[in-house]
């Protein structure tokens, strides 16, 4: 018998979005202090927690902050006192409140932020895209996209876990595609608390945290006599995270029944495949069914889903995508004038294969921005060009758009155009 | 409702009772005559030892606080330069939560927020305003040398009318290109938030003692409170560093700084010029040379602008405010 047969793992099973499992997630982890403040669609985590908390389901400090950048810097600070934090942003309030998110990580303050996806404004645009939370891809943050509602609420738990890990100490933004998860419904197993709590320890922030009783400077002026240093040990962190996830997710899974076959992503249908797309959140669902309906056809197609953005599972990637004749990358996302003009997430998994000796062609799909939807007939047509990409023809251009209206894209007519 | 009289808080009664001990001590490498760095000293001094700091960047942030040479016997940490408002509350959120569930020991923490006169007085406000309207115990001093002190001496919203900075050179067709009239804030924040109970001004120098124990007296009052300092600034200012006390000491005597403190909305006036009278600007502008390209017609008009707020405001010094409701 194992052990979440002989533990009582789940307490309940309910219907919930995105935002309500995440803010589930959030009572669950016992978490001290929240600052919240209204921007769509990552705000409904924060309706629900208010109204968590108002009615005595949760001991937290609630706070509702007059800006992005304060809602961050409040959280940051709670956690330099040791308090467990959580705050949440989408779209430009993320961008807003981006210096603070800096220096968080900066810092080493193991805070957990959901980024509830959304275009970046102008022109306004409520819908999901991934540049918000990839902004910070750079900056020492770990970085998750959850795929579906359980997804979300078991990777605040593993979130906090990893983040608060004395060998990691980074925080964390779990990812949500706006609308599409943050905002639909699943049936969702809520964790008991009592095994929440045999998985995620109290937050300890040992000897560093701020109080009079360990009277420390935190953040002193260091210049070009330190920064380097810092930045190595940021990187060791980094590094260190990799195995501290998958140690994580180990005994998630020993707790809470087999959940998770691997930490990094999910295959699906990969075994025996010629070609797989690669995506982040969502965009899993239609490309699942495409898989299925390509299969009935005896088309050989899979689908990897790519969970951890950050730290990048470089490795295992590597490995993965080795055994196939073509990798179609998915962005919904936008790198307006990188390598190939490709998205993102291109470049993260290009730069992967480039150390293997021979390597799957590679094709780059640009869509779903701003919201728009990603049909299964979308997903089958990028599954039909890297098809034929594996099989040698078609291999350029190498990044398409997907989706976009052409002729309206062009927006000035062809005798004024320059 | 506490009345200024009866607020009872740890005053201390004299220059000889004041504490020997030192939270903000050697290590810091302010400039000769730094009176911001007197106001780190003086507010940690009159806190004490139970006291979390944070400190947005500024120049008591980078003059103050190089690592491994920390003045600070306090703990302490670094803040964003809008971010005194919100690293108050965070601090402040955050022990409360953890004493009620039980994970650090029940007891007093003085939560200190420190920022200048650019992160506090223009980026910050927002935050500072959020942080006034918070139900916590804490305190953000604003530390107004009216400039930005250490990238250079740069106007901000806090510096004086016609005052040369590096962002505002007097030139051959422009002779005050600070044209931006000093804003209130301390008066500011006292009217836009009625809940808070405690707002005040000081000059580290004079009165002598007077900060330390507005300093105790914001702590005792409890919730959110604010003060606002007059820091003399020798670099930013250019005169001679062994006359900042003076610059200050004539700063509130010219009454271009009004001094006052305002407990659960009473206003009372620290130097009031009504019975002590009012030094012309000019005496207090002349040993300045960032002053020093003004001609008279400036003068004179610093001098109306500054009679006006004592003459002329309904609240004195605090609020640029005349008439309301008149019995019908």
């Amino acid at each position: 018998m194992t052990l979440a047969e002989k533990t009582i793992a789940y307490e309940r099973e309910e219907l919930l979005t995105g935002c309500q499992a995440v803010a589930q997630a959030v009572r669950l982890a016992d978490v001290d202090v929240i600052a919240a403040y209204p921007i769509r669609p990552y705000t409904e985590v924060m309706d629900n927690l208010s109204r968590i908390i108002a009615d005595g389901q949760l001991d937290a400090e609630y706070i509702v902050a007059d800006s992005e950048h304060s809602q961050f810097e409040i959280v940051k600070h709670a956690s330099s006192v040791g308090a467990r934090a959580f705050a949440g942003s989408s779209g430009t309030g993320w961008m807003y409140g981006f210096e603070a998110l800096v220096v968080t990580a900066t810092d080493r303050l193991p805070v957990l932020f959901l980024v509830g996806n959304r275009a970046l404004d102008d022109p306004g645009a409520f819908g999901v895209e991934h540049n918000d939370a990839l902004a910070i891809r750079d900056m020492g943050w770990l970085l998750c996209w959850a795929t579906t509602a359980q997804e979300a609420l078991e990777h605040v738990l593993i979130g906090y876990r990893v983040a608060e890990d004395p060998r990691v100490r980074m925080p964390m933004a779990l990812a949500l595609d706006g609308a599409f998860l943050t905002h639909s419904q699943h049936m969702v197993r809520v964790p008991a608390a009592e095994t929440v709590r045999r998985f995620l320890p109290p937050f300890d922030l040992g000897d560093r945290r701020l109080h009079p009783d360990n009277p420390i400077s935190i953040a002193p002026q260091v210049n070009e006599d330190w920064v380097m240093e810092l930045r190595r040990q940021n990187w060791e962190a980094a590094r260190r995270a990799r195995r501290v996830i998958e140690q994580a997710y180990r005994e998630f899974n020993e707790l809470f029944g087999e959940r998770y076959g691997t930490p990094f992503f999910d295959e699906y249908m990969t075994d025996d495949a010629e070609v797989v797309l690669v995506g982040l959140g969502t965009v899993a669902m239609p490309a699942r069914t495409a898989v299925r309906r390509l299969r009935e056809h005896g088309h050989r197609v899979g689908y990897v889903n790519l969970r951890w953005f950050r730290p990048f599972p470089g490795p295992e990637v590597r490995a993965s995508l080795a055994r196939f004749r073509a990798v179609g990358v998915i962005d919904r996302d936008f790198a307006h004038g990188s390598p190939d003009d490709g998205g993102v997430l291109l470049h993260e998994v290009r730069s992967c294969l480039y150390p293997l000796p021979e390597r799957p062609q590679v094709l780059n799909f640009l869509t779903g921005l701003g919201g728009r939807d990603i049909s299964i007939d979308d997903v089958t047509s990028m599954y039909e060009q890297t098809l034929a990409a594996g099989r040698g023809r078609a291999l350029e251009p190498a990044v398409r758009w997907i989706g976009v209206r052409e002729e309206a894209a062009r927006g000035v007519p062809e005798e004024r155009r320059p | 409702m506490t009345q200024t009289s009866d607020l009872a808080f740890d005053r201390i009664a004299g220059v000889r009772k004041t504490p020997l001990e030192e939270f903000y001590a050697s290590g810091h490498r302010t400039c000769q005559g730094c009176e911001s760095a007197l106001v780190m000293r003086q507010f940690a001094k009159a806190s004490g030892p139970r006291t979390v700091v944070t400190g947005s960047t500024g120049c008591m942030y980078v003059a103050n606080t190089s690592y491994m040479t920390t003045p600070w016997v306090v703990p302490w940490m670094h803040t964003q330069l809008g971010a005194a408002g919100p690293s108050a509350i965070g601090m402040a959120a955050g022990l409360r939560a953890l004493m009620r569930k039980g994970r650090i020991a029940q007891e007093r923490i003085n939560v200190i927020s420190f920022c200048g006169d650019l992160g506090g007085g223009d980026m910050g406000l927002s935050g500072i305003s959020g942080a006034l309207q918070s139900p916590y115990d804490l305190l953000i001093i604003l530390y107004d040398n009216e400039s930005a002190a250490n990238t250079d001496i740069q106007a901000t919203g806090l510096t004086t009318y016609g005052a040369q900075t590096t962002f505002t050179p007097p030139g051959k067709v422009h002779r005050v290109m600070q044209r931006r009239w000093k804003k209130n804030v301390a008066g500011m924040l006292a009217v836009g938030h009625p809940t808070c109970r405690y707002v005040a001004t000081a000059c580290s120098a004079y009165p002598p003692l007077d900060f330390l124990n507005k300093v105790r007296k914001a702590l005792a009052v409890g919730g959110p409170t604010f003060i606002h300092t007059f820091d003399p600034c020798p670099k930013g200012w250019d005169y001679h560093p062994s006359y900042s006390h003076e610059l200050g000491e004539l700063g509130i005597k010219c009454g271009i700084f009004p001094l006052y403190e305002i407990v659960d909305g009473r206003v009372s006036y620290t130097y009031d010029p009504k019975k002590k009278g009012r030094i012309p600007v000019r005496e207090y502008l002349e040993k300045q040379g960032r002053f020093a390209h003004l001609i008279d017609e400036d003068v004179a008009y610093i001098q109306r602008r500054v009679d006006a707020m004592w003459e002329e405001w309904e609240i004195p010094g605090v609020a640029p405010l005349k008439g309301g409701l008149r019995p019908a």
